[in-house]
């Protein structure tokens, strides 16, 4: 082993804060979205603890209120979209045999974006006080419905503050989506039509493609707020005349896509983990992208399904019903073409497996419930209860993070060349998954039992009590299952195993490289032939591309 | 059918999660518990989309579970499994047959959003004038020129026409028994009806976030007999009774900035901004269902509003201990 020359930290930040490299860039953006994701896990804490009893007074309603807002803000724009970029930043050059990203300045750039965005939210905390010396955050939700945004329901700098860091991190999402889109269609190795892509690249070209269309309407939307907001402009203001059922369309427009853009990176990770951890090839690839294309058409049609109480003319309601059933078949195939890779396989169970098994059960029961919020008499009852607020975390929970945690302990080796140890990983998937549980399933009940979303305390005696405790306690135990995580991070780091190239036996082409892969990924530019490049040089006898 | 046993399955759950032993009735917000034909039509819809949904799940997470288990690997495999690449017949099995599900789900939830769709008030209906405020529920009865707050007492088996408005911030009114929630939305007006079958008092409240004290919006919908409305409806149409004992209290109440947003009919037309409160002692509660309506709890709101709802908008008018007694006075004489 040789001696590593001494480079002092200073120099050490310097080349991180000045990097124009996709890997480290991707590093950067994934340690920001953990970080985030511990400190909205902590708001969410709180609001468990605040609801554990009824008529608690735990938290003030102005606290809760905030919490919850910065809550779903943070979890959606500052752990969602920084993960999802950064897995897509380190791992779409590498799998597709580029050097870098095509645009590696404008790549930094959108990090940069992002960061100082998401700092400026989190300032609102000590400068939303502002000249009034009202409110601490935003205390608005994250959909930030018109017209309690304007300065007469929420007086204060908070609003501003959220209203301009989506707007920064947003157009540093737009910029990565461009570069995103550029180099998947212009920088494939030698060898690589689109059909040959792996499965991973084409549904990060379709998420990038869903942030250049819905993206940039939140941008809109949030410049004519500040503008209705600090200049007297009347785009949302009732008090003026106007209607602000605008800018739920607008804000949906953007909402709804957001939720696939949040949900195809999660697709991606277990398109990839499944198939290596099943020992067999994707199920139906021609499929699979047909049906990632399709939902990223209908994503941007289904967005009023959140507006079905808005008093929509029957028609309407009808065609967004439809619309939104429609979306669901493409999404059922991708189930069924997961469970038929898995089917005839030799499963090996290691965590990254674990959370992908864990993600396609909890996704299907999201879906599914999903499936019964479309059907609008139903939505009527169940719109804006608490059986929303556990149909989307079986989505973002049980779907998003639980793809995240299986790409996280399927691609660390790569990243850092260590492996991440095997018995904490496996005791955090069940404390993960029975806390999640425990936490999201009881609040189906409490939905139908007339509990509405975002209240910071409620009735005694309406049959409220057990399912909150049960939320609050499975709260607990997953706070059991995120200590091991980043325990098993920082330990794996120091003395992890080494990993090696290829420690899952996988057969894109990242796993060809060393781990980490060197500055420019590939000393020479591959060359491939089908869709698993590894698959056919381990098993010449009997190569892919004789199938493809 | 049998899936008519769902309801009773959920009951169950229920009834277990209420122990709160010595509170007398708790107060049932179950949507499987419909009094009403609007709530009633989607308990049913329920039933048939969730054994749908239901026969989906059992098949979808059978399979994995069952492909799990069954491929495990033993560890001892020496080749890798046959590589299946894909099927044509079974691929398009399973996007033909999820169509035809998602086709008939369409066709029924078509069927039941135009059934239960209702722009105009039907023959013999109640209509009221139902408007959020922040954070309170006012009730117009135009037709029998009543305004109330807090609480909407309706004629048992009479359909309920709602003209759904907002006077600041999207507010959602929902009861779940009765019917699911329509938004009020300012600058608009939506309609939602229902049809209490029987008497009694149901629950509901704003369920749409509408800032510091959403949580505190509450409904009651109280349904009565015939004669039993038609007499509140007697009593509320008279304008404020005038009991000489508490004409200091009134004076004080005149005196004070309370009407300049409280109204009472017959004494101060001036406000409107909040509760009317001409007939404040026949509601059950008072600060929109906050807290019940006894002496002792008007007390402790005069005291200082905060102490029941935090944050809400009628400021602590920082009346003395005797202004408080007086105002009490006059505020129970409000029958």
């Amino acid at each position: 082993m040789t001696t590593k020359p001494y480079i002092p930290l200073s120099s050490k930040l310097h080349d991180w804060v000045t990097t124009a490299d996709h890997k480290k860039l991707g590093v950067m953006y994934i340690l920001c979205g953990i970080f985030y994701l511990l400190v909205a896990g902590c708001e969410a804490l709180m609001i468990r603890w605040q609801l554990a009893f009824p008529n608690n007074d735990i938290l003030a309603p102005e606290t809760f209120n905030a919490f919850f807002t910065m809550h779903g803000t943070t979890m959606i724009f500052l752990v969602g979209m920084p993960i999802l970029l950064g897995a897509a930043n380190y791992f779409v050059p590498l799998m597709i045999g580029a050097r870098d990203m095509a645009f590696p300045r404008l790549n930094a750039f959108g990090f940069w974006l992002f960061f100082f965005g998401a700092l400026l939210l989190y300032f609102s905390f000590l400068g939303g006080q502002g000249l009034t010396g009202e409110e601490g955050a935003p205390e608005v939700g994250w959909f930030a419905y018109a017209p309690l945004t304007s300065k007469t329901f929420s007086p204060g700098s908070a609003t501003d503050y959220w209203i301009i860091a989506l707007f920064v991190a947003g157009m540093g999402s737009i910029m990565t989506a461009i570069n995103l889109v550029t180099t998947i269609l212009t920088m494939r190795c030698k060898g690589m039509t689109m059909m040959k892509m792996p499965i991973f690249a084409w549904m990060m070209l379709v998420d990038a493609c869903l942030i250049l269309i819905a993206l940039p309407t939140l941008t809109a939307i949030q410049i004519m707020l500040l503008l209705d907001r600090q200049y007297g402009a009347h785009f949302f203001d009732a008090q003026a005349g106007a209607d602000p059922v605008i800018w739920q369309h607008l804000f949906w427009f953007f909402g709804h896509p957001e939720v696939y853009i949040l949900i195809l990176p999660a697709f991606a990770f277990v398109s990839e983990v499944t198939p290596v951890f099943s020992r067999k090839v994707l199920f139906g690839y021609p499929m699979m992208v047909v049906a990632t294309v399709s939902i990223g058409f209908i994503a941007v049609g289904v967005w009023a399904h959140h507006m079905f109480a808005t008093g929509l003319s029957p028609a309407v309601l009808s065609y967004f019903a439809g619309a939104t059933f429609l979306i669901g078949v493409p999404t059922g195939m991708k189930i069924f073409n997961w469970i038929a890779t898995i089917w005839g396989g030799h499963v090996r169970f290691d965590t990254p497996m674990l959370f992908a098994v864990g993600f396609i059960a909890m996704f299907t029961i999201g879906g599914l419930t999903g499936i019964m919020l479309a059907v609008v008499p139903m939505d009527w009852q169940l719109t804006d209860t608490y059986f929303v607020v556990g149909h989307f975390h079986f989505v973002l929970f049980g779907g998003l993070l639980f793809a995240i945690f299986s790409g996280f302990y399927y691609w660390f080796p790569k990243v850092t060349g260590k492996m991440l140890n095997e018995t904490i990983g496996k005791w955090q998937f069940w404390f993960i998954f029975v806390g999640f549980v425990l936490t999201f399933g009881p609040m189906h009940f409490s939905g139908f039992e007339g509990m509405p979303r975002r209240i910071y305390t409620y009735m005694p005696n309406r049959g409220l009590e057990m399912y909150n405790m049960l939320s609050s306690i499975g709260a607990g135990v997953q706070v059991v299952g995120i200590v091991l995580f980043i325990y098993n991070i920082i330990a794996s780091l120091y003395k992890g195993k080494p990993a090696g190239d290829d420690p899952w036996d996988a057969w894109t082409l990242e796993w060809s490289t060393t781990s980490p892969p060197p500055p420019w990924n590939y000393a020479e530019l591959p060359s491939i032939a089908s869709r698993r490049p590894l698959w056919d040089i381990k098993h010449p006898e009997d190569p892919d591309w004789e199938y493809e | 059918m049998y899936l008519g046993i769902l309801p009773h399955i959920v009951e169950c759950c229920l009834a277990t999660a209420s122990t709160a032993g010595d509170i007398p009735s708790p107060e049932n917000l179950s949507i499987f518990d419909p009094v009403s034909p609007v709530s009633t039509t989607i308990r049913d819809l329920f039933m048939l989309v969730f054994g749908v949904i239901g026969i989906i799940f059992v098949v979808t997470e059978g399979a994995l579970v069952w492909s799990m288990i069954r491929f495990r690997s033993k560890g001892d495999e020496t080749t890798e499994p046959p590589q299946i690449y894909g099927s044509n017949p079974i691929e398009l099995a399973w996007t033909v047959i999820p169509i035809l599900i998602v086709f008939v789900l369409f066709l029924v939830t078509t069927r039941t959003i135009y059934s239960l769709d209702l722009q105009e008030p039907p023959e013999g209906a109640l209509r009221v004038k139902v408007t959020g405020h922040q954070w309170w529920w006012e009730f117009e009865y135009e037709d029998l020129d009543i305004t109330t707050a807090g609480e909407l007492h309706v004629p048992k088996g009479v359909p309920v026409f709602v003209e759904l408005r907002s006077f600041d911030v999207i507010h959602s009114f929902w009861v779940p028994r009765l019917s699911g929630k329509i938004d009020a939305i300012p600058n608009r007006e939506n309609h939602l009806w229902f049809q209490a079958d029987e008497v009694g008092t149901w629950y509901g409240q704003c369920a749409e976030f509408c800032g510091t004290q959403h949580a505190k919006m509450l409904i009651r919908v109280i349904s009565e007999d015939k004669e039993d409305f038609e007499a509140w409806v007697t009593n509320q149409q008279l304008d404020a009774v005038e009991v000489p004992s508490a004409l200091s209290g009134k004076e004080t109440f005149l005196s004070l900035a309370c009407v300049n947003c409280h109204n009472v009919d017959g004494v101060m037309l001036q406000g409107g901004f909040a509760p009317n409160l001409t007939h404040l002692m026949s509601r059950e509660t008072i600060a929109s269902g906050a807290a019940e309506n006894t002496p002792e709890n008007l007390r402790k709101w005069l005291r200082n509003p905060n102490s029941i709802k935090d944050g809400c908008l009628m400021p602590n008018m920082m009346l003395s201990e005797e202004q408080i007694e007086l105002l009490v006075g006059y505020l129970t004489t409000l029958k």
